[in-house]
């Protein structure tokens, strides 16, 4: 009984939020990887292209909620997510005929490209700052809960409850989805091979007469959407702040290289590894060890390892640590 | 017209936009203050230090440093660390618990590394790892907990640090860089031999680190709760309006004691840091024109050639990349003085690490006089956007009636502009003049 309390606690402080964060890090994180392999850069504006892709969805939410528009017991987001998706596959494509192209027809340098996604990461933060404010914006409504902590209880007789979140729910549900489809495109569609070719061996893929634009045009909407549904998946679990999207780039660029960047399966067990590190190195675990450890050694402490400001610092302690030992990620990615 | 006539006339227009910015109000865009003027001129020649840093990291030996915020902040805390009184009893009530707790701390860590390096790879080395490791951290926190918690426990209102110790606070200034380069040199050691995006992911996120030490070592630098009211190297306004002769020199140019007094204290921090960057200046000049910037360039420039030559190539990176940091670091301690305050809650890689690159870029990078000129100019549109924007927003929407939402919300939002204007600006220098203003001879 106690071990079976010490579960339920456990998974419910640490499993289930963990899995859930984890799942939003792996669908950033791919988005990362995917621009890295087939563009060839780190993208720092990925997050606020996530913050983008979140803001207009939001701003759908609220124009569906004041035509009386709900999606029963699920969030009104997720009608609004394919507009939301639509809107930044559009602003991302300009991005990249206005400004990626250029330097692609130039072959600059990786750090060259890198800086320009400085730039495009300065006007979308500008551009969502402009249009929906810096504040904080919550927009999740629906059924708040899947399980109630009480129903759990009275259910099992447990003195532990727990409680799934509608949003955690949801977030792991799209995860799947989203992570097979994207496995089946990259594997059995042509044009998915085709990207695969290019990320490979550019020089190859041309010879073999792969269309470079059409595979860089269908990299980024599908980064687009990746991006949007991450933002969105993350808004609904926590909540919108344009601040808090642009520092999410530092857990998914941790989950994308500590997995191994350009490696879609490196992204999102990165994204896992990530989450669960934080979470359980931020969490006080006096709970789970009063119910596990005897009596007389029962903690009198809260049994925290480190604060939860700390969080970053766990994802970038984990991440220097997999650089120096294994640089390229923990599933070979490859080096440019 | 010669380039030094251009580069010339382009200090010239940012001196001119100081001065208009001091004498005039036109179209709303100028405040026509000396006091506004003088506070833009004082952080514009920081930034111009820290650009002057930058560049030295990435225009001589193309490292990308995104970190630059986590040295600034380091300069900072070394401001409170060497100016600030000691907290009476605050030493010896925990003050040498923590100072051994840390050294348990990096014992542990030298220990962790020595097993690492000298025994057989296998399971027992990766045991004998574990358990150093575990048994180290938990005899850290034993050590490091109580005394925290006796140290925070004095005076928390007030005080609840270490303290400093109380010695002036121009010694702060070197104290900061060094303390920048102490960082900058742990850093390097392990993060310098990444290719040069994960170096920057790494720097971006130790950044960030030393930010979240700051917002919650609360014996250290108070965190989130600030230090305010740190010793300032210039005399304070309301003794100079309480000294008759300062009055009525003041007053022999025309100005009342409050405004006289204001201007005087901030040329004085004016005239320092103008010492400050022009000898930096001086020595960026000289290591440029050295055979040891010849020889950064070379390795910037093709690293294989220059290994071949007999360069130790990472050597000379971890090198720059210490200078260049603690030129940051001493411009955050800089920083700290002139506000007078340690805010660890207002560090933003937005503003002290990706403005610092735009400057870099706009400004001209490898040219020491390019970074100076970015890193004034930038700053001087980066306070000044916000009201260009919102004079534009309002000249666009004078056609709709007032109470219009969307003209009330486009006038509220105005401010934010200033984001997507730097982003516009990099972008467009980056596209059509990518060596910069000044660019590298």
């Amino acid at each position: 009984m106690e071990l079976l309390n010490a579960l339920v606690a456990f998974t419910n402080f640490v499993g289930v939020p963990a899995i859930a964060y984890g799942s939003q890090l792996a669908i950033g994180a791919l988005g990362v990887t995917l621009v890295y392999s087939v563009l060839r850069f780190s993208n720092f504006a990925h997050g606020d292209t996530m913050a983008f892709g979140t803001m207009v969805t939001i701003l759908f939410t609220w124009w569906f909620q004041s035509m009386g528009i709900s999606f029963g017991p699920l969030p009104t987001a997720l009608l609004a997510l394919p507009l939301g998706i639509a809107v930044t596959m559009l602003l991302v494509l300009i991005t990249d005929r206005t400004v990626y192209r250029f330097y692609r027809e130039q072959k600059a340098k990786p750090v060259v490209f890198v800086m320009v996604s400085l730039g495009v990461m300065f006007m979308m933060n500008g551009l969502v700052r402009f249009i929906i404010g810096p504040g904080d914006q919550r927009f999740s409504d629906g059924e708040r809960f899947i399980i109630k902590a009480r129903a759990f209880k009275k259910m099992t007789g447990l003195d532990e409850g727990l409680a799934i979140k509608t949003s955690q729910g949801i977030t792991v549900v799209t995860a799947i989805v989203v992570v097979a489809l994207l496995f089946w495109f990259l594997n059995k569609t042509r044009t998915g091979k085709s990207m695969r070719a290019y990320s490979d061996n550019e020089d190859l893929a041309l010879l073999s007469g792969i269309n470079p634009e059409r595979v860089v045009m269908y990299t980024w909407l599908i980064v687009a959407t990746l991006a949007t549904i991450a933002g969105v998946l993350y808004g609904l679990d926590k909540s919108f702040k344009p601040f808090t999207y642009f520092q999410l780039l530092l857990p998914i660029f941790a989950s994308a290289i500590v997995g191994g960047l350009g490696s879609p399966i490196g992204a999102i067990a990165g994204g896992f590894i990530i989450a669960f590190s934080e979470v359980m190195i931020t969490y006080a675990w006096k709970k789970v060890a009063t119910y596990v450890l005897p009596e007389s050694m029962a903690p009198d402490g809260l049994v925290q390892l480190l604060s939860t400001d700390y969080k970053f610092a766990v994802s970038f302690a984990i991440l220097i640590i997999v650089l120096l030992f294994k640089p390229t990620g923990i599933f070979k990615g490859k080096s440019v | 017209m010669s380039d030094t006539v251009k580069h010339s006339l382009l200090f010239a227009f940012v001196g001119v936009l100081i001065l208009l910015e001091g004498s005039t109000t036109f179209g709303g865009i100028f405040s026509g203050s000396w006091n506004s003027a003088l506070v833009i001129l004082n952080m514009g020649l920081i930034s111009a230090i820290m650009a002057l840093g930058v560049n030295l990291q990435w225009g001589f030996a193309g490292l990308f440093n995104v970190g630059i915020m986590g040295f600034t902040a380091l300069g900072g805390l070394a401001v409170v660390l060497v100016s600030t009184n000691p907290t009476p009893g605050a030493f010896a009530a925990g003050g040498m618990g923590i100072l051994m707790a840390l050294v348990m701390g990096a014992l542990t860590v030298v220990g962790a590394v020595a097993i690492y390096k000298f025994m057989k790879p296998g399971l027992a080395r990766t045991l004998v790892l574990l358990a150093v490791l575990i048994v180290g951290f938990f005899v850290y926190r034993a050590i490091f907990d109580p005394s925290v918690e006796a140290v925070e426990a004095i005076n928390p209102a007030l005080e609840g640090n270490l303290g400093g110790l109380g010695l002036p606070v121009l010694l702060a200034w070197p104290a900061g860089g060094l303390l920048a380069a102490g960082a900058a040199w742990l850093i390097g050691k392990t993060a310098l031999g990444l290719r040069s995006d994960y170096l920057a992911i790494a720097t971006l996120g130790i950044a960030e680190i030393i930010i979240s030490i700051l917002k919650n070592e609360d014996w250290l630098s108070r965190g989130v709760k600030n230090v305010v009211g740190l010793p300032r190297p210039v005399p304070y306004e309301v003794d100079l309006q309480n000294d008759p002769s300062f009055v009525e020199r003041a007053a022999s140019f025309g100005l009342d004691p409050v405004e006289g007094s204001t201007i005087f204290v901030k040329l004085g921090y004016s005239i320092l840091f103008t010492v400050v960057l022009l000898a930096l200046l001086w020595m960026a000049q000289m290591a440029l024109r050295s055979p040891w910037g010849r020889m950064m360039r070379a390795i910037r420039d093709n690293e294989v050639a220059a290994e071949a030559m007999g360069k130790d190539v990472t050597r000379r990176h971890l090198q720059i990349f210490v200078l260049g940091s603690a030129i940051c670091g001493l411009a955050g301690a800089m920083m700290t003085t002139l506000d007078s305050q340690l805010t660890p809650g207002t560090y933003n890689p937005l503003r002290f690490t990706f403005l610092i690159w735009v400057m870099v870029i706009v400004g001209g990078s490898g040219n020491n006089f390019g970074a100076v000129l970015g890193g004034m100019l930038i700053w001087f549109f980066w306070i000044k956007v916000e009201p260009m924007g919102i004079e534009l927003i309002k000249l666009l929407t004078t056609f709709m009636a007032d109470d219009n939402w969307l003209k009330g919300h486009l006038i509220e939002n105005a401010s934010h502009m200033r984001l997507f204007t730097m982003g516009l600006i990099l972008l467009l220098v980056l596209r059509f003049s990518p060596r910069g203003l000044i660019p590298e001879k």
